[in-house]
């Protein structure tokens, strides 16, 4: 079963420069790109390449400036709130920062239920949210906990839990694993390969790791001051990398070596 | 003789030792890096060795710094030492400079209080010094305030601050983490150089094995806030001895750029990280480790040699890399 | 998995109560706060002698069992206007500092989110009426409506406005800039929600110690205007008005105009300790 699940169709963005000037920022020029429905796809780039700007779009949390957004064929750029539901309830987030991802006063429970209550999810709650932690290794007695009682790893599957609430199609996952150790961030990553497969995911996995896409993704995009350089299957962008970007990408990422001794 | 000699070096929030017994050298113009998850005690080794630890934290036990005990020194020994012969360089240097004051008013400064140079001489000694720390138009950065600057620009101004003060010790503190990969090799290579020009000592922190494995020498494994491996980057990464080092090898390695690794599961190490104070006693490792027997309900004695290991179960020194 | 050893609902409720009671600043200003509004609370209904009560035959009288602070020029009971002042001071503390919150934390909030012109120009109107003091607001104020009590409701009220903006403001930015208010339009939760479930939870109790910071600067703004006879007419009493009918007995009676003086003192020590404590309460949980 293939298809778009989401599409970006020419899509700009700017922002208004900061101060009086009538400039305008270009975040994203001409982006156009395909999330193949069952397909992990990584988009890759460095802070200022836009790709945080990407990520507001398709969750239709921005309007782009130009172009149009789809979600199943449908365009849902300029559509009104009330007309998302569905998508809501379909593409769900992930963010970067396990401390500003849940809300520190609330309790893990509120936070899980959350998503199912603003989404009018008619479930058992509480069994719900046992599920929920059951499905990303978090025993049920975490409900009662509030976030700052957790480390930074187990944040992160709360947040997962959360974005898993909803029954999504599509998880986005924005730097999901960019502020953890790297033990950690094995878990996290063994974590979310078993559940795209156990929920049938179509993952959008936005990083600056080269490496970690390489691992999770079967295609990838990579995002250069806001505009889309080189796309493809992540085992060809790998073996012969078209783009001087994408070249210099792959060589700038740290390899375990005896550097001093050997070279 | 070694630069830098720790013994014992224990760091104690009222009762509770976070750090324990940490003992290494690092000698003149050498480079060691110390690696571990959070919470391991390797920043407050650093710390404890800058003598910036704060009022709640009590060090104990020695560190020698060029055969002057600095334990126990007062402040203002401490602080003119800080600038005159050890350098430290943080995570996010955004913390570490004055938001008001433009950077090339920064590095003068440090100048005249360390080298003790005149106000104008120190201004053009802070745009070379700029210059060196690869600014394409050092005049025009110098104007600059931080926050003009981007993440990796305000890191190399540190750095330049850094070796402003002509320091035999830089202790960097996860200085790339926060950086984009890019800019992240960028800077270890400035780091690389500079180090090398100076001919000074450098102390890396880093929970990214592969990050310090291309500019050290040496490498420390903390776990615990306890030392439980060291050796040389070659006798670490062919030869992990202690299972935690050999398990963030482990990991380290299993997603990196030129592995094909899609579909398989990551090796990665069971549990997590406790809190401070919540470490089991003995081994802290002996409750996520797969070796872990009853003699690890007490902590093992350090061997002696140049690749020492604290464990009771080690790994054999021929095993082949990252079998575990 | 191991989760991080912590303690449960019930403990958590405990160790807040005891991070209260272990604040100084916050006992103290609880304390304070609390015996004055218990006062003025008992004013409303008793109080030793009625504060009109004139008493020809008792004026400027010394402290003594029957007045235990003794009379004023016109016999007045002083212990007993010092009670009645006090339900002026909390009415005008009070309305002027809720009047100020009810007005300033919307526009604050609704600026923190909308970054177009209308917010600019609210926050640039915040700042001029910043600049414009309180005093002199209030004598503008007299002079249009005639001094009392509400004159003095209303310009302290609209003098606070601007702070609340601010404060409101730059709190509610740091709570709308984390991730889970993101995570939340996400899942479709609007604006209205997210504020009464995360903007309001995580900036209350920020605005509870600005509240209690301006109740304090408050009671001393209506003394002040009280004192220049811009605000509470007499013969009603409220500290402001006492002091200055007291001062012109200084010197034979000083203790006529000390208890109005303690009174304020205390008053202002009070909120600005209460105000203190629960910054200090908010910042030992680390923010959380």
């Amino acid at each position: 079963m293939s298809g778009s699940e989401l599409q970006l169709v020419g899509v700009s963005k700017t922002y208004p420069s900061p101060g009086w000037g009538r400039d305008e920022v270009a975040a994203l020029t001409d982006v156009s790109l395909d999330v193949v429905r069952g397909q992990s796809l990584g988009i890759v780039g460095e802070s200022g390449s836009g790709k945080s700007t990407l990520a507001r779009l398709l969750l239709a949390l921005e309007q782009p400036s130009a172009g149009r957004v789809l979600f199943r064929d449908e365009q849902i750029s300029g559509r009104a709130e009330r007309d998302l539901r569905l998508f809501r309830r379909s593409v769900q987030i992930v963010f970067q920062d396990p401390m500003s991802s849940l809300d520190p006063r609330m309790k893990i429970h509120d936070i899980l239920a959350e998503p199912l209550r603003a989404l009018g999810v008619e479930v058992d709650e509480a069994e719900r949210v046992r599920s929920l932690l059951e499905s990303v290794e978090l025993p049920p007695s975490a409900a009662k906990r509030c976030a700052f009682q957790f480390s930074g790893g187990q944040r992160q599957r709360i947040a997962i839990a959360r974005a898993l609430g909803p029954s999504p199609s599509v998880l986005i996952a924005d730097e999901a694993v960019s502020a953890l150790d790297v033990s950690v961030r094995a878990q996290i990553l063994n974590l979310l390969s078993s559940l795209v497969t156990d929920f049938d995911l179509t993952l959008v996995f936005i990083s600056h790791d080269m490496a970690v896409i390489r691992h999770l993704c079967d295609a990838v995009a990579v995002l250069y001051r806001g505009s889309i350089v080189e796309t493809g299957l992540t085992s060809d962008v790998f073996r012969s990398p078209r783009e001087a970007y994408t070249q210099e990408l792959l060589a700038a990422i740290p390899r375990i070596r005896a550097g001093r001794g050997r070279d | 003789m070694a630069l830098l000699k720790l013994q014992s070096l224990s760091v104690a929030h009222g009762d509770l030792d976070l750090v324990s017994d940490v003992s290494f050298d690092v000698h003149a113009g050498e480079r060691v890096g110390i690696i571990g998850e959070s919470g391991s005690g390797k920043s407050l080794t650093a710390l404890a060795i800058a003598g910036l630890l704060g009022e709640e934290l009590r060090s104990r036990g020695s560190v020698h710094f060029d055969g002057e005990e600095l334990i126990g020194a007062s402040e203002r020994h401490l602080s003119r030492l800080r600038g005159d012969r050890i350098a430290m360089i943080f995570q996010e240097p955004m913390t570490a400079l004055t938001p008001t004051k433009r950077v090339g008013v920064q590095i003068g400064e440090t100048l005249r209080i360390h080298r003790g140079v005149g106000r104008r001489a120190s201004q053009i000694a802070a745009v070379e010094l700029l210059g060196r720390v690869e600014f394409s138009d050092p005049q025009r950065y110098a104007r600059m305030y931080p926050h003009e600057l981007s993440g990796g620009q305000r890191q190399r101004v540190m750095i330049a601050l850094a070796i402003a003060g002509d320091p035999d010790l830089i202790l960097a503190d996860e200085p790339t983490t926060a950086l984009d990969v890019t800019v992240q090799r960028k800077i270890l290579e400035l780091l690389d150089r500079l180090v090398r020009e100076e001919n000074c000592a450098l102390v890396l922190i880093a929970h990214d094995l592969a990050v310090v494995s291309t500019i050290c020498d040496r490498v420390v494994t903390m776990y615990g806030g306890r030392v439980v491996e060291t050796g040389s980057v070659a006798d670490i990464i062919d030869h992990p001895r202690h299972p935690y080092t050999a398990a963030l090898l482990a990991t380290s390695s299993a997603i990196a750029v030129d592995v094909e690794s899609r579909g398989t599961v990551l090796p990665s190490i069971p549990g997590s990280v406790p809190s401070a104070g919540h470490f089991p006693g003995g081994c802290p490792f002996r409750d996520r480790c797969s070796s872990a027997t009853s003699a690890c309900l007490e902590f093992p004695l350090m061997e002696s040699g140049s690749h020492r290991v604290a464990c009771w179960h080690p790994l054999d020194e021929n095993s082949e890399r990252g079998s575990r | 998995m191991t989760l991080l050893a912590g303690k449960v609902d019930e403990a958590q409720r405990r160790s807040a109560f005891r991070r209260w009671r272990a604040n100084p600043s916050a006992l103290l200003g609880t304390v304070i706060v609390g015996v004055i509004a218990l006062t003025a609370l008992v004013s409303l209904v008793w109080t030793p002698y009625g504060p009109l009560a004139i008493d020809t035959n008792h004026t400027l009288s010394a402290m003594s069992a029957s007045h235990w602070l003794g009379t004023d020029e016109y016999g007045r009971d002083t212990l007993s206007r010092l009670m009645a002042s006090c339900k002026i001071t909390m009415y005008v503390g009070g309305l002027s500092v809720l009047f100020a919150t009810a007005i300033g934390l919307p526009l604050g909030i609704w600026s923190a989110w909308n970054k177009g012109w209308v917010s600019q120009l609210i926050l640039r109107a915040a700042d001029v009426l910043y600049g414009f003091p309180a005093l002199l607001a209030a004598s503008l104020f007299a002079a249009a409506f005639g001094a009392s009590t509400n004159t003095v409701v209303l310009a302290i009220g609209i003098a606070y406005i601007p702070v609340f903006v601010r404060v409101t403001r730059s709190a509610a930015l740091v709570i709308l800039n984390a991730e889970y208010v993101l995570a939340a339009l996400a899942y479709g939760r609007r604006p209205f929600a997210i504020v009464r479930k995360h903007v309001l939870p995580g900036i209350g109790s920020i605005i509870v110690a600005q509240m209690s910071l301006l109740f304090s600067i408050a009671v001393l703004a209506e003394s002040g205007l009280d004192y220049l006879g811009l605000g509470t007419a007499p013969p009603n009493s409220s500290w402001g008005t006492m002091l200055q009918s007291a001062q012109n007995y200084l010197s034979s009676d000083a203790l006529l105009c000390l208890w109005p003086s303690l009174a304020i003192v205390l008053c202002v020590l009070g909120f600005s300790l209460l105000s203190e404590g629960v910054s200090e309460l908010r910042d030992e949980r680390g923010g959380r």
